[in-house]
């Protein structure tokens, strides 16, 4: 018999939802075990990243990326990645498009520390502040170090193919791996390169079963001051920011149908160039008034825009970060040590 | 900052009314900062709001959008759809940390050529008392105004 093609399995900057995701398959989790060699997997399985220095180039068939890139390990690992796997996929919105770990691009490292590290939510009484490296007397202990700014799979590596969503739907999932399965006995064929897979090629919206009207809103409010909630009527005409209408199709409009709104986790449509400037359009388009001071005022419902529009996509997104992490240097801000 | 430092404006205008006023100003042989660079539209309306991204992230310090006066586009509502898309852009960018300022809307009939010279040469003022935007251009390889990554480093292991 020949040898099973090889897997793998990564984790960036990331929260392990993906992980879960993909166990969350149920039975679909046998047939990569029979159909595949795990052999890198951390969440899974021990391994130690030499085990992968040590494998030869291309070796791995699939390779399933997720998180951004938030320090020099995480590169390092990207690239190392890159060039063990046949197929590299960037899996799950952190890696395609950086997600909520990518919401800290607003703020400059020193500033991420100083939240994490020496503010009320964080019990820390002997002040203390990681560093990169640290004489210990067993001898020198080192962390990575961060980047500047988060930054999404394909800003570092060449990537195959893009999987969104926060997680990715275990449907969708198992689709995936059917679909390489199909591919490895000769089956099927790849999609292009650089395709976005286990998604649809429309919009929420568009799967979307609740009932449009005209849209013609006057006040924005957030979901708990909408009660009850129409549960046949579109939510965006209900005054509730929804992200539906600049969001991939391939959750099977799964909020909107609990009787909540898109918050846009599998990322931009075909064709969006600014995901955050596609909802921009759209909620302008809906909004019932022509005087500044009356537009402005309903505005006010959506108290932070920026969060709003690029919750999942900042890092993606056509500036990438906020002004203050955008303009940093890493000389200035080292990881760890205060600036 | 500097006294040499020349704004990079990129002006958006509509085909119907400001176009023609910026023209209009050209004949008239009124003179306007050189430092903005008109693109023309159909209509302010047909300006996506990544259209103003794409200039900041590029190398614009500001940005100027005009159109018809209220109730003069002559595709009927779009002007105002660009003056709140234009209102919530600046709320957008103030979430960045960019001074919404840097966006500017400026209502210009066919007629007004010289209202609009006044304008730009206003905002051309605006942007060079407010300094450089200079946004990174977020590439590996040139090196300029790079938030570069550090260089990677071999990974040790820290045994478990
Ligand atoms: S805006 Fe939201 S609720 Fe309305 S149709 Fe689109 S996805 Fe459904
Ligand atoms: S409805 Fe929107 S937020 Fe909810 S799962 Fe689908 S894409 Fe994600
Ligand atoms: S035609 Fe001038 S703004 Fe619409």
């Amino acid at each position: 018999m020949t040898a099973k093609p090889k897997f793998a399995m990564y984790w960036a900057a990331s929260c392990g939802g993906c992980e879960i995701a993909v166990l969350n398959t149920h039975e679909k989790i046998l047939d990569v075990d029979a159909n595949f060699e795990v052999v890198f997997w951390p969440v899974a399985m021990d391994a130690k990243y030499k085990d992968v220095e040590a494998m030869e180039d291309g070796s791995i068939l699939l390779t399933l990326w997720n998180g951004g890139i938030r320090n020099n390990e995480n590169a390092e690992m990207a690239h190392l990645l890159r060039r063990k796997s046949q197929i590299l996929v960037a899996f799950g919105s952190c890696a395609c498009e950086g997600c909520i770990p990518g919401l800290a691009n607003l703020s400059p490292l020193n500033e991420i520390f100083e939240t994490a590290y020496h503010t009320v939510s964080t019990e820390n009484p002997q002040n203390i502040h990681p560093q990169v490296s640290y004489p210990a007397p067993e001898g020198t202990l080192t962390l990575p170090t961060m980047n500047p700014v988060l930054k999404t799979l394909a800003q570092v590596v060449d990537v195959d193919y893009f999987m969104p969503g926060c997680p990715p739907e275990s449907h969708q999932i198992a689709a995936v791996i059917d679909l390489v399965i199909q591919v490895v006995q000769g089956k099927a064929e790849l999609p292009p390169k650089g395709s976005v897979i286990g998604c649809g090629d429309s919009t929420v919206c568009d799967e979307c079963p609740r009932t449009r009207n005209v849209k013609a809103i006057t006040a924005f409010k957030r979901i708990q001051d909408v009660a009850p909630l129409d549960p046949e009527l579109c939510v965006l005409e209900q005054g509730v920011p929804c992200n539906g209408p600049a969001t991939r199709s391939g959750c099977n409009a799964r909020c909107p149908r609990a009787g909540a709104q898109c918050i846009g986790c599998y990322g931009p449509a075909d064709d969006v160039i600014d995901y955050g400037a596609r909802l921009i359009t759209a909620f302008a388009s809906v909004v019932d008034a022509r005087e500044p001071a009356e537009i402005e005022a309903i505005l006010d419902g959506i108290p932070d825009p920026t969060g709003q529009f690029y919750r999942f996509n900042l890092a993606d997104s056509l500036l990438r970060a906020g002004k203050g992490a955008a303009m940093s240097r890493p000389n200035a801000i080292t990881s760890g040590g205060k600036p | 900052m500097t006294d040499t430092f020349e704004p990079v404006i990129v002006g958006f205008t509509c085909n119907w009314c400001s176009y023609r006023a910026a023209d209009a100003a050209g004949t008239a042989r009124v003179k306007y900062a050189p430092n903005v660079r008109l693109i023309r539209l159909m209509c302010s309306g047909r300006l996506d709001p990544a259209f103003v991204l794409k200039a900041l992230a590029g190398g614009a310090d500001g940005v100027l959008i005009s159109g018809c006066h209220p109730g003069d586009c002559h595709y009927i509502e779009q002007n105002y759809k660009a003056l709140r898309r234009f209102l919530l852009l600046r709320r957008t960018l103030k979430g960045f940390g960019v001074e919404p300022e840097r966006v500017k809307l400026v209502w210009a009939s066919a007629a007004e050529g010289v209202r609009l010279a006044h304008e730009i040469n206003a905002f051309v003022e605006e942007i060079r008392k407010l300094g450089p935007l200079n946004w990174p251009k977020w590439d590996n390889q040139s090196g300029r105004d790079l938030p570069a990554d550090i260089e990677p480093q071999p990974i040790e292991e820290v045994p478990a």
